[in-house]
C-alpha cells in the first residue's frame, strides 16, 4: 500500500471520477423513491471540497491518513452542522414551546423550521407527520408502545407482526418486547441466497392476523435495498401497516414517503452526517393522531387536572419533555447538506466507490463478499456497504490489522445476530461509505485487506 | 510486517501466530472433571474448556472452540501454562496475566514486562508475555482472557459440575 494512498484527490481528478461515475453506473437508487427523471449528479459533485466540509477526516491514524469506512456505525459532520449547533447555543438558545420571551421565540422557531426541513427532506405532506425522537430506535419503539399497545389499534392475542431475515435488533426487540406482551406471534420473512427478500413468502406469511409489517429499507449488512414500495401494497391490501427503518436509507438516496407508501418511517441524525440523540418518526396524519402518548411530561399536554390530562396534538404528544434543540437545528444543517450535494449524486458516487470495493475485495484469493455478485442483476442494486469474511481470519483480528493501517471498519454481528445464523457466519468485516470516500481509499482498503492475508498467511 | 502500524507487531506476534494457526491442546478432554463455556457476544467468539484436576492439581487441561487470533492463541498457551499447575499457581498466574494484559499493576506483577517488580511475574509469565501488546488494544482484553475467565468459571463451580461465563456485554 502505497504511503500517498489515503491522500484527499485533487478536485479536478475529483470532479472527472464524480462524471464518470454519473456515466458509467448504474442508479443505486431505489426505483420507485426516485424521481422520474434523476438530476445531472455530476459536476456538482466536488470530491476534494466536500472532504474539505469534514475537519475530522484531516487526521492520521497510527502515523496513517486516516480512511474511515465505518460510515453505516455512524457518520462525520460537515462544519455546517458544527456551526448550527454552536449558534444555537451562543446565539438564540432557551426552552421551546413554552415562553413569550424573544429566546424562546427564537429557539422555538429555529426547531419548528428544522421540522419543516425534515418534512422536505422526507416528502411528507405536513410537518405534524414529523415527531423528533433521540433516533431510530427510539422512533420504533415509540410505534411498537404507542400503536402497538393503543385500545383501538393495539395488537391482541393471537396478532402478527411480521419482521424481515436482515432486521437490526432495533426493528426486532422492541416487536419482541410486544408480542410477548400481548400474546402476538412474531414472523419473519426469509431472505434468498441473494441477500434479498423473499416477496413471494412475504405475500404467504401476510394474513388478517398480521398488523404490522417492519422492514429495513436497506439492510446494514448486506446493503440490499428493499422494494419499500410494492411491500407497501402488499401490506395494505392485507389491511396491516408498515414501517420502514429508514437509518441506512436516509443517508444513502433519496426517501419520499408518500412514493414509498409507507404509514411510519424511522432515521437516525447521526447516520445523516447530523448530531447523535436526535432522529425521526414520520407517521401517517390520521395513524398519528390515533394514537396515544407514550412518554407523559411537560410540552405534551393540553390541559392537566388531578382528576385527568388531555394530550396535545401530534407531534407535541410524543415529545413529553424539553427536547434537544440543538439536535434538531443540527439535524436540518446536515439535511440541508445532503440535499445541496443531492441524495441522487450521493447514491452515483457511493455505488462507484461500492462497485469498486467489490472488484478489488472480490479478486482477492481467500476473500469472500457476503451475499454481493454484482454479475447478478438482483445485486446490482446495493446501496453503498458490504460485509466480506477473509478466509481463516477472524473479522475482528481484520479490524485490528485495518485499524493499525489507519482504516477504520467494523467487525462483527453489527446488531444483526439472527441474520448472522441465516448467513451461518459468527460475524462479519464491513465496509461501509460515505458520501466523503474516494476510491484511493477503497484501493487502501484492498491493499490492507491483502496484508491481512500476508500476516496470518 | 515491518513498522509500528500501531502496535500490530507486538499484537500479532511470531507465537501468538503460531498458536493461532496450530492450537495445542486443542479437543474435548475425556474424563474431566470441571469444564466451562466462555462466551463474547461482541465477536462471536466461544471456548469451552475442559480439566482434570486430581490433589489440587491440574492434571490434565484442554480446549475447543471458535475465535479470533487473539483468543485462540491464549486460550492454546494457557492449557500449556497451567498443566501441573497447583490450583493456587493458577489463580496466580491468572491474576498476573489479566494485569498484563490490561497493563494494570497486580501483585508481584506489572503490566510493563520490564518493570520494577516485574523479575518474578516475568519469569512466572514466561511465553504468556508474548500477550504484552494487548495492552494497546483494550477492546481485545476480552480476547485475551476469555479461556483464563472460562477457567476460573469452571474451578469456582464445585466438583464435577460446569460453570459459565457471563456475557461481556451486547455491542450496536
Amino acid at each position: 500500500m502505497s504511503g500517498s494512498s489515503s491522500q484527499v484527490q485533487s478536485p479536478a481528478g475529483a470532479g472527472a471520477e464524480a462524471i464518470a461515475a454519473a456515466a458509467s453506473t448504474p442508479a443505486t437508487t431505489l426505483s420507485a423513491a426516485a424521481p422520474a427523471t434523476p438530476p445531472p449528479p455530476g459536476p456538482s459533485y466536488d470530491l476534494a471540497r466536500v472532504r474539505a466540509d469534514f475537519p475530522l477526516l484531516a487526521q492520521t491514524v497510527h502515523g496513517r491518513p486516516l480512511v474511515y469506512l465505518d460510515n453505516a456505525s455512524t457518520s462525520q459532520k460537515p462544519r455546517a452542522v458544527l456551526e448550527a449547533i454552536a449558534c444555537c447555543y451562543r446565539d438564540y438558545y432557551a426552552n421551546v414551546g413554552r415562553g413569550v420571551h424573544r429566546l424562546a421565540q427564537l429557539a422555538t422557531g429555529g426547531r419548528e423550521r428544522a421540522r419543516e426541513t425534515v418534512r422536505a427532506f422526507l416528502g411528507a405532506a405536513a410537518a405534524e407527520e414529523i415527531v423528533f425522537v433521540r433516533g431510530t430506535t427510539e422512533a420504533i419503539n415509540l410505534v411498537a408502545q404507542s400503536y402497538g399497545r393503543s385500545r383501538r389499534t393495539g395488537l391482541a392475542a393471537g396478532d402478527e407482526v411480521l419482521i424481515t431475515a436482515m432486521e437490526h435488533h432495533s426493528n426486532l426487540v422492541p416487536w419482541q418486547l410486544l408480542c410477548e406482551e400481548r400474546g402476538a406471534a412474531l414472523r419473519v420473512v426469509p431472505i434468498d441466497r441473494h441477500g434479498e427478500l423473499d416477496l413471494a413468502a412475504l405475500g404467504r406469511l401476510l394474513s388478517p392476523r398480521t398488523r404490522i409489517v417492519a422492514v429495513t429499507h436497506v439492510s446494514n449488512v448486506l446493503g440490499t435495498i428493499n422494494p419499500v414500495a410494492e411491500i407497501a401494497d402488499m401490506v395494505h391490501r392485507r389491511g396491516a401497516v408498515l414501517l420502514v427503518d429508514g437509518a441506512q436509507a436516509a443517508p444513502r438516496m433519496t426517501v419520499d414517503v408518500a412514493l414509498l407508501g409507507c404509514d411510519f418511517y424511522a432515521f437516525s441524525g447521526h447516520k445523516v452526517y447530523g448530531p447523535s440523540g436526535i432522529g425521526v418518526l414520520y407517521g401517517r396524519a390520521e395513524l398519528l393522531a390515533e394514537m396515544p402518548p407514550w412518554q407523559g411530561g411537560g410540552g405534551m399536554i393540553e390541559t392537566v387536572r388531578f382528576e385527568g390530562t388531555t394530550y396535545a396534538p401530534p407531534p407535541q404528544r410524543f415529545e413529553a419533555g424539553t427536547p434537544n434543540i440543538e439536535g434538531a437545528v443540527g439535524l436540518a444543517a446536515a439535511l440541508d447538506y445532503l440535499t445541496n450535494l443531492g441524495l441522487n449524486a450521493v447514491a452515483l458516487w457511493e455505488g462507484r466507490l461500492l462497485q469498486r470495493a467489490a472488484e478489488l475485495l472480490g479478486a482477492i484469493p481467500g476473500v469472500r463478499l457476503v451475499h454481493l455478485d454484482l454479475d447478478e442483476p438482483a445485486a446490482r442494486e446495493r446501496a453503498g456497504l458490504l460485509s466480506f469474511v477473509v478466509e481463516g481470519v477472524h473479522p475482528h483480528d481484520v479490524a485490528t490489522v485495518l485499524d493499525g493501517l489507519g482504516i477504520a471498519v467494523r467487525a462483527g454481528h453489527h446488531c444483526a445476530q439472527p441474520l448472522m445464523e441465516v448467513l451461518e457466519l459468527p460475524a462479519t468485516t464491513r465496509a461501509s461509505f460515505g458520501l466523503y470516500n474516494t476510491l484511493d481509499e477503497v484501493a487502501a482498503l484492498a491493499a490492507a485487506v491483502e496484508r491481512v492475508r500476508e500476516v496470518f498467511a | 510486517m515491518s513498522g509500528g502500524y500501531g502496535g500490530l507487531q507486538e499484537l500479532y506476534g511470531e507465537v501468538i501466530l503460531d498458536h493461532n494457526r496450530r492450537p495445542r491442546n486443542f479437543g474435548r478432554l475425556s474424563g474431566a472433571s470441571h469444564s466451562a463455556v466462555g462466551h463474547n457476544p461482541l465477536c462471536g467468539d466461544r471456548v469451552a474448556v475442559y480439566l482434570r484436576v486430581a490433589e489440587g492439581r491440574i492434571e490434565e487441561i484442554g480446549f475447543e472452540g471458535v475465535g479470533c487470533a487473539i483468543s485462540t492463541a491464549s486460550a492454546s498457551m494457557m492449557t500449556e501454562a497451567l498443566r501441573g499447575k497447583s490450583l493456587a499457581e493458577a489463580r496466580q498466574l491468572f491474576e498476573s496475566f489479566h494485569a498484563l494484559v490490561t497493563g494494570a499493576p497486580a501483585t508481584g506483577v506489572t503490566g510493563d514486562a520490564a518493570g520494577h517488580a516485574a523479575a518474578g511475574g516475568a519469569a512466572e509469565l514466561g511465553k504468556l508475555a508474548a500477550f504484552a501488546g494487548v495492552g494497546e488494544f483494550p477492546m481485545r482484553v476480552k480476547c485475551a482472557t476469555l479461556a483464563w475467565h472460562a477457567v476460573q468459571s469452571a474451578l469456582a463451580a464445585s466438583g464435577a459440575g460446569s460453570g459459565s461465563v457471563p456475557p461481556a456485554g451486547d455491542s450496536s
